[in-house]
């Protein structure tokens, strides 16, 4: 039994790893007053280009530099069209997921099937002694680098976002622009730089999955961790903290898809499960009580313009 | 420049489009006074303000800071030249602490200096008596409590000269203390502090100076020792040369809507009225006076059915139709021209046809079954165009283009369509130019004659005056008086809209 607990927990963390990077970059966007439903197609792009790149230079590192890129430039195209043309947030960010599902398909079809050689992949670190620790070792000391960046990557962020002036003027400009910008915030630029961030950890989640989990590219690989990152955003109530959590619950439940599968239950059944707990912490969340405390960014997804009143 | 009064504003013009809202005025406040702003509604005080602070740009004046001339840009320029503003809905952000609302888009290092925020806090709750903890989340806080921390905000930028709008509307009578305190406190150290309000007892509590606003104009400057609250209220509402509109003397009709012992809440869940009763007949109008926010707008959503009522009722023509849905208490005759005449009086993007024909679509014959009959809607569109002096493009032209008198006009266009039985009027001539204005009341006292019952609010006394077969006065959510038009001076009608009773 533990036995199989602690296995479990060891697949649930790479298994949740893409979906903590992208989710950590979706908040900063949604705390800033953005929404970025793109998330699935800056995802993908940045899978192929990370395998695509670390498959020709031999190079993980720089894989996933380009993923981040491409994610970082992608995301520009939604921010432009949401925060400086005041666009509908909902059309763009669809729009960027449809074009980076069948962008990718067209930029990977010469990868399907190329494996990635050993030198560009990440591997599990070493760590002499920590590493051999019966139980402790495989929970905690024998990922690989990415894993170990994204979890840094919680505290720093939550740190940002509660405990600096940035992250004062990212909260309040998703909460109430018009204030922020009678205050002196730069509204347009905090916004830009916040979906900026997340088109860039998008990037780096989708190379996760093609560098890193399976290393190989498949058309379509992603399969919905964007859509995941998006509802995970939400079961987070938007911060970084909690994200972890939801991460590697989010990304247990896929392992367990496969495990579960000899007893009877339903693959299909338990890939609704994260969409259903997202709902009922929705249905929770959205209480007048609760609201004032942890509800949505009160601007989430409306252009602000300084001229309407 | 020791001399120089803290602030001075020479002829200051501002235009929105119909209306001019600051006409040539010219305003001085010195260092150490406390300046009362007063005037009603729409009188210009919050602009001119708000022109002093940097939000809106004068497009003609000129603005002297201790002497010196200033180019104020932006609420940044004001901050920087020593001025602060608190405004009448407050600029906080609930979800945040108070700290991170003080310190929000401060220049200065990376990290939340939060030890030296709470210091300085606590330097300044010390000084002036400001109590604000700063860990706390704003949404805790009461609207009193609010208020300090937007006080507290301004000081924090080092403020010299502080706006207050209305600042007083939100809080209760033991706060209102508090915080005439502090503000007594700040004035002894040589800040400015100019107080926006229409409480004419305040002035007179508070101030040390007064300016009075009406229509956009400067009507007078003075000590406040040297005044009294009548003479205030006699510059605030002015003597005015009504009777261009003659009300045409009518028999008495039957009583049309009855209203009896009504009460209800606010959005914010607290009694706003408190047990109004009143009647209106056949071919009579009804004035409401008042300052706006003492309950009128929760009356008007009551009678037309979108707020419900805790207790208490409305009859029209003896039929009870309390806590009925909106759509019946049209079908039964009520017609409402709102107080938020583009929000709630149309559908913006749609067409003047459409706006036209909105409530009586679902009727013969504007629609047989499920089809709408388009060309008897076009035939009756051009018929209220024309009838009502619409300016309008065409009939398809989206009906958020037009100017605000010509909205209006759509509006009473459509009300008056189905001969209503009582029309429910809140502030129909509220920032409309002098010809629409006329218009709007003629077409009222048009229908008055005809027989239709009027509710009519407003805060334009000059309105109330010339319109009304009977005036009432609400304030805080009851009913000061009802008297007979004749009857009515505008002295006592003006003291009763600051809460005073007549003495008879």
């Amino acid at each position: 039994m533990l036995e199989f607990l602690v296995e479990a927990l060891r697949a649930a963390i790479p298994a949740g790893t893409p979906l903590l990077f992208g989710t950590l970059g979706e908040i900063y966007v949604e705390r800033s007053g953005i929404l970025n439903l793109g998330v699935e197609g800056m995802m993908i792009m940045g899978a192929v280009t990370g395998f695509s790149v670390a498959l020709t230079t031999g190079n993980p590192w720089l894989g996933v530099l380009a993923a981040a890129i491409v994610g970082g430039l992608l995301s520009l195209i939604h921010a432009f069209v949401s925060i400086t043309l005041r666009g509908n947030q909902v059309v763009s960010g669809l729009a960027l997921t449809m074009f980076g599902v069948g962008l990718s398909g067209l930029l990977g079809r010469r990868f399907i099937g190329t494996p990635l050689p050993a030198q560009a992949k990440l591997v599990g670190i070493r760590i002499p002694v920590l590493s051999d620790l019966p139980i402790l070792g495989p929970l905690f000391f024998q990922f690989d680098p990415l894993v170990y960046i994204s979890i840094l990557l919680v505290p720093i962020m939550w740190f940002i976002l509660y405990k600096t002036k940035l992250g004062i003027s990212i909260r309040s400009v998703g909460e109430d622009p018009a204030t922020a910008d009678a205050m002196g915030v730069n509204v347009f630029g905090i916004r830009y730089l916040c979906t900026f961030i997340g088109g860039v950890l998008a990037g780096v989640g989708g190379a996760y999955l093609s560098i890193v989990y399976t290393p190989s590219w498949i058309e379509g690989m992603t399969a919905g961790a964007g859509w995941i990152v998006i509802a995970l955003t939400i079961f987070a109530l938007w911060s970084p903290l909690r994200a972890i959590l939801g991460a590697y619950l989010f990304g247990g439940v896929k392992v367990l898809q496969y495990r579960l599968q000899p007893l009877g239950i339903s693959p299909n059944l338990l890939n609704t499960l994260p969409f259903i707990l997202t709902i009922l912490v929705l249905m929770a969340a959205t209480r007048e009580v609760m609201r004032r405390r942890i509800g949505a960014p009160s601007a989430l997804g409306l252009p602000y313009s300084r001229e309407e009143k | 420049m020791e001399d120089a009064p803290a602030v001075k504003m020479i002829g200051i013009v501002k235009r929105f489009p119909g209306v001019v809202a600051n006409d040539h005025v010219d305003f001085e406040a010195k260092a150490g006074e406390i300046h009362a702003l007063l005037g009603e509604n729409g009188a210009g005080k919050t602009t001119l303000m708000n022109i002093l602070y940097g939000i809106y740009r004068p497009d003609e004046g000129e603005i002297y800071i201790r002497g010196q001339k200033a180019h104020i840009h932006s609420p940044k320029d004001a901050i920087a030249l020593g001025i602060g503003m608190v405004h009448q809905h407050f600029h906080l952000i609930p979800t945040h602490t108070v700290a991170e609302n003080i310190i929000l888009g401060m220049p200065g290092n990376f990290f939340f200096p939060l030890e030296r925020v709470r210091d300085e806090i606590e330097q300044l709750s010390d000084r002036y008596g400001l109590h604000v903890d700063p860990d706390a989340y704003v949404w805790q806080l009461s609207a009193g409590e609010q208020q300090r921390v937007e006080i507290v905000k301004a000081l924090y930028r080092n403020a010299q000269i502080l706006i207050l709008d209305e600042p007083t509307t939100m809080l209760t009578p033991g706060e209102v203390q508090e915080l005439f305190e502090v503000l007594k406190c700040m004035a002894d150290e040589g800040k400015t502090i100019i107080f926006i309000t229409h409480k004419l007892e305040e002035v007179m509590e508070i101030s040390d100076r007064v300016t009075v606003l009406r229509r956009g104009r400067v009507v007078g400057s003075t000590n406040t020792a040297d005044t009294s609250v009548t003479e205030l209220a006699r510059m605030m509402v002015g003597e005015q040369e009504w009777g261009e509109i003659k009300l045409p003397p009518r028999e008495k009709g039957r009583v049309v809507l009855e209203v009896r012992n009504l009460q209800a809440l606010n959005d914010k869940g607290v009694m706003a009225l408190q047990g109004i009763s009143f009647t209106i007949r056949e071919g009579e109008i009804l004035g409401i006076a008042g300052v706006a926010g003492n309950g009128q707008k929760e009356l008007v959503e009551v009678i037309t059915g979108l707020r419900k009522a805790s207790s208490g009722q409305v009859l029209l023509d003896g039929e009870d139709i309390t806590n009925c849905p909106p759509g019946e208490i049209i079908q039964k005759g009520v017609a409402h021209v709102p107080e938020e005449r583009i929000n709630m009086g149309l559908a913006p993007n749609m067409s003047v046809l459409d706006n036209l024909i909105l409530k009586h679509h679902r009727r013969e014959p504007f629609s047989t079954n499920l089809l709408l009959n388009y060309r008897y809607a076009k035939q009756f569109a051009d018929e209220r165009i024309r009838e009502f002096e619409i300016i309008t493009p065409s009939k398809y032209t989206p009906a958020k283009l037009l100017s605000g008198g010509n909205i209006q006009r759509l509006i009473l266009a459509r009300e008056t369509a189905g001969h209503p039985r009582l029309i429910v009027a809140a502030h129909p001539t509220y920032g409309l130019d002098v010809r629409a204005t006329d218009y709007i009341r003629r077409q009222l006292i048009e229908q008055r004659n005809r027989g239709v019952a009027i509710l009519l609010i407003s805060e334009d006394l000059e309105e109330i005056m010339c319109m009304s077969d009977r005036i009432a006065v609400m304030f805080e959510g009851k009913i000061m008086g009802i008297m007979d038009a004749h009857e009515a001076d505008i002295n006592t009608i003006g003291l009763m809209m600051a809460g005073v009773r007549p003495e008879r």
